[in-house]
């Protein structure tokens, strides 16, 4: 067992490209430990690309991603527990109900008794009121919100957040930057992209734009005027 | 809301945002007692979330199967996409089967073993398609692989799901042909090879399936990819049924179980190796 | 641009190629001359059917070359999964098409022959059965590789298919020939052992080692000009990668 601090995500030189078309060249960058990270950038930049890379969806071409002291090539599927993903679709069952989503992807990362945990997160994104409804009859934002909750069922070390904001009132986006807020000082290394630059500079220590494959120091904001 | 906030792990009125440098020296706080193990760093960073994990092994495997395999039939059970398609689709087949040989075969006993597997072969292919298809449709596939969990361990839920869908249908399909044709299948034979290459079909099916998932042509690829490869329990079920159905001695049909069990073997000692390789990175 | 500038691999394979053509085309004259006129006529054979009977030097020919195509297929794809190599995906993918080319020729000529010696184009044997089926999957695995825009994933896929095709064969055959074994043979004339077989004579034999070898080499030629087209295709994109830059 290695003994190691931050930072919990290191991508080091990863390119990626689709047929011909190079979406990431030579990305590096860390998050440490209680750092919040945003990427911004215009749709297809490859932000999600880099995303599926970090959460061990997708491999790159070259480069390497550690998390911890782990490289994701040479990782069994166990790492997996350590990272936590809200993706673009909400990966949730729209047959099963609220509940019985998050008790499913509690089985599958073997909590033990997750019931408690289920009904915190519930009730933290307010949806323990439709916990027995169906995903189907669910609005957008509560679908976000069920997957945000989904997505941290497992506390992970680790979260990833493809544009968490999408679909999202004023007051859940509060509640949003409130979590994200939260996890900072629990020291989760949290990676996220957004198209909001003001949403951004509410809840990042370092802001970085994807631009033609390159990534590209925007701002650390001023944590102050939080 | 009347919930308690201490139990809660944020209140969000009571979240309490702290200048940059208490933030910085909270984290380092929490930081430097990372350790990074298999469940070392788990316990420590979520202890006070009150998250813990059960240990792996061969319980953690079967239970990850289970899980998959009743989120599949829970979600079947409300929509009854999957099993009605394919049901009605049976009997819609053995009733055109019905008029087509209606007057021009002699005795129904000798078209009888061909139609069942026909029938089952093709109602098959409707419901496997929808099994990989639903999950990329709504992204859901990634779900699953983001977990920690065995691929083969998904694969053998989905099968197993698979498996439970084609036995109900095939409970209407061997009525149906004893009503229509008057041609009795109820035979523990005929219905243990029924099941040994349903069980084989499946296996085969649900990982040609998640091959044709992320293929463009999915709905029209899956049939021609599968029905060659099924050549063998095809051929083996009508041989089998045959043997039954015209009264032959039993002896006769053992060949065929040893093809079809052979096949069912390979299949699985195949699919076990091979699925990681599919989903390596989906 | 270096590789416009420096001879590369393909371009190195140029001329052994051009030599092994000509040799693979000498080899097929020779099969022709030898499979029309110098191999002796089948002596239990008479009229049609002895002049049918020559058709089997072409078709033994082009057994052998979707034989290897099939076997290429299969040792590509697994030497793929292990090497993760692209090169050993085109092996495979090449490999395959020039065995349906084959396979496609073995099933019409096949048919020409059973005509008169069976007196039916086709006939539910085992083998005829597993050559069909065989030929399917090859076709299935080549619409499969076309509905895939990521060639790593098309190759991961293509392989495992192959893998699964390749263990299916023997099995249809084996169950083919329990089938009809048990069967009684419901058309006129009977099988492949009853009707239209034939005493091999010493030419015969010549000639039939001739045609194995002949076909080999052409089958061997068109799949090292495939290969070659696909490594081409991989390097235009390699250089429009580089010219998109």
């Amino acid at each position: 067992m290695t003994t190691r601090t931050a930072p919990l995500i290191r991508c080091e030189h990863v390119s990626k490209r689709f047929g011909h078309k190079r979406v990431l060249r030579d990305i590096s960058f860390t998050v440490a430990a209680g750092e919040v990270l945003s990427l911004l950038g215009a749709n297809g930049s490859g932000k999600t690309t880099l995303l599926r890379i970090v959460s061990a969806l997708d491999r790159p071409d070259e480069g390497e991603v550690w998390l911890g002291p782990v490289p994701l090539s040479s990782a069994t599927d166990g790492i997996r527990r350590y990272i936590g993903v809200v993706a673009h679709a909400p990966l949730l069952y729209d047959r099963l109900t609220g509940l019985e989503n998050l008790d499913f992807y509690a089985r599958l990362y073997d909590l033990v008794k997750p019931q408690r945990r289920i009904e915190d997160l519930l009730r933290i994104l307010e949806l323990w009121r439709w916990r027995n409804e169906s995903v189907r009859t669910y609005s957008r934002g509560m679908s976000q919100r069920l997957a945000i909750a989904r997505a941290l069922l497992h506390d992970p070390p680790v979260v990833i957040l493809d544009e968490p904001d999408t679909g999202l009132d004023r007051d859940s986006i509060e509640l949003l930057t409130a979590l994200v807020a939260h996890l900072r000082l629990r020291g989760r290394a949290v990676l996220t992209t957004t198209h909001s630059l003001a949403l951004a500079q509410r809840w990042s220590d370092r802001i970085y734009e994807l631009r033609s494959g390159h990534l590209h120091h925007l701002a650390c904001p001023d944590r102050n005027t939080y | 809301m009347n919930y308690d906030p201490d139990t809660c792990i944020i209140w969000r009125v009571r979240i309490v945002i702290p200048t940059e440098e208490r933030a910085r020296g909270c984290c380092r706080a929490l930081a430097g007692g990372l350790v990074w193990g298999p469940h070392a760093m788990m316990t420590e960073l979520s202890g006070a979330e009150g998250v813990t994990h059960r240990e792996g092994g061969i319980g953690a495997y079967l239970r990850h199967v289970w899980a998959v395999a009743e989120k599949d039939v829970r979600a079947e059970m409300r929509s009854k996409e999957v099993v009605g398609t394919m049901a009605a689709y049976s009997v819609l087949s053995a009733v055109v089967f019905g008029l087509a040989f209606d007057l021009r075969v002699p005795r129904a006993e000798l078209v009888a073993p061909g139609i069942l597997w026909v029938i089952v072969l093709f109602a098959g292919v409707l419901g496997l398609h929808r099994s990989f298809g639903s999950e990329v449709d709504r992204g859901t596939l990634a779900g699953l692989l983001l977990a920690p969990v065995e691929r083969s361990a998904i694969y053998l839920g989905k099968v197993a799901a698979n498996l439970l869908y084609f036995l109900i249908v095939e409970a209407l399909v061997v009525p149906a042909l004893l009503i229509l044709f008057d041609v009795n299948l109820v035979k523990p034979i005929v219905l243990l090879g029924l099941l040994l290459g349903t069980i084989g079909y499946v296996g085969v099916g649900t990982l040609v399936a998640a091959l044709t998932s992320r293929n463009r042509a999915r709905e029209t690829l899956l049939p021609v990819l599968l029905l060659p490869v099924l050549a063998p329990l095809f051929i083996s079920g009508v041989g089998l049924t045959s043997v039954i159905v015209d009264g032959r001695a039993d002896a006769e049909a053992w060949p065929w179980l040893g093809i079809i069990g052979l096949y069912d073997a390979l299949v699985f000692a195949v699919a076990f190796l091979l699925v990681d390789v599919v989903w390596e990175n989906s | 641009m270096s590789t416009l500038a420096n001879p590369s691999r393909t371009d190195r394979w140029f001329k052994p190629l051009l030599v092994f053509d000509v040799i693979a085309g000498l080899a097929m004259v020779t099969v022709m001359w030898a499979g029309l006129l110098y191999a002796g006529d089948a002596v239990n054979l008479a009229g049609e059917e002895q002049a049918a009977q020559r058709i089997f030097y072409f078709h033994i020919g082009s057994n052998i070359a979707a034989l290897l195509g099939f076997l290429g297929s299969v040792v590509g794809s697994i030497g793929y999964l292990f090497s993760r190599r692209m090169v050993w995906d085109r092996w495979a993918a090449a490999s395959v098409e020039i065995g349906t080319i084959f396979g496609i020729l073995v099933l019409l000529s096949g048919s020409i022959w059973a005509k008169p010696a069976w007196n039916t184009y086709w006939t539910w044997d085992p083998r005829l059965t597993t050559a069909t089926i065989t030929v399917l999957i090859y076709i299935a695995y080549m619409l499969f590789r076309n509905g895939f825009d990521h060639a790593q994933t098309r190759a991961r896929f293509a392989s495992v298919y192959a893998i699964f095709a390749f263990l299916s064969v023997p099995l249809t055959y084996y169950s083919a020939r329990l089938f009809r074994s048990i069967h009684p043979i419901v058309f006129d004339g009977g099988n492949e052992e009853a009707q239209g077989s034939f005493a091999i004579g010493p030419t015969m034999g010549q000639t039939l080692t001739i045609a194995t070898i002949g076909f080999a080499l052409l089958f061997f030629a068109l799949l090292f000009h495939r290969v070659r087209q696909f490594d081409a295709e991989a390097r235009i994109e390699a250089l429009r990668e580089r010219f998109d830059e």
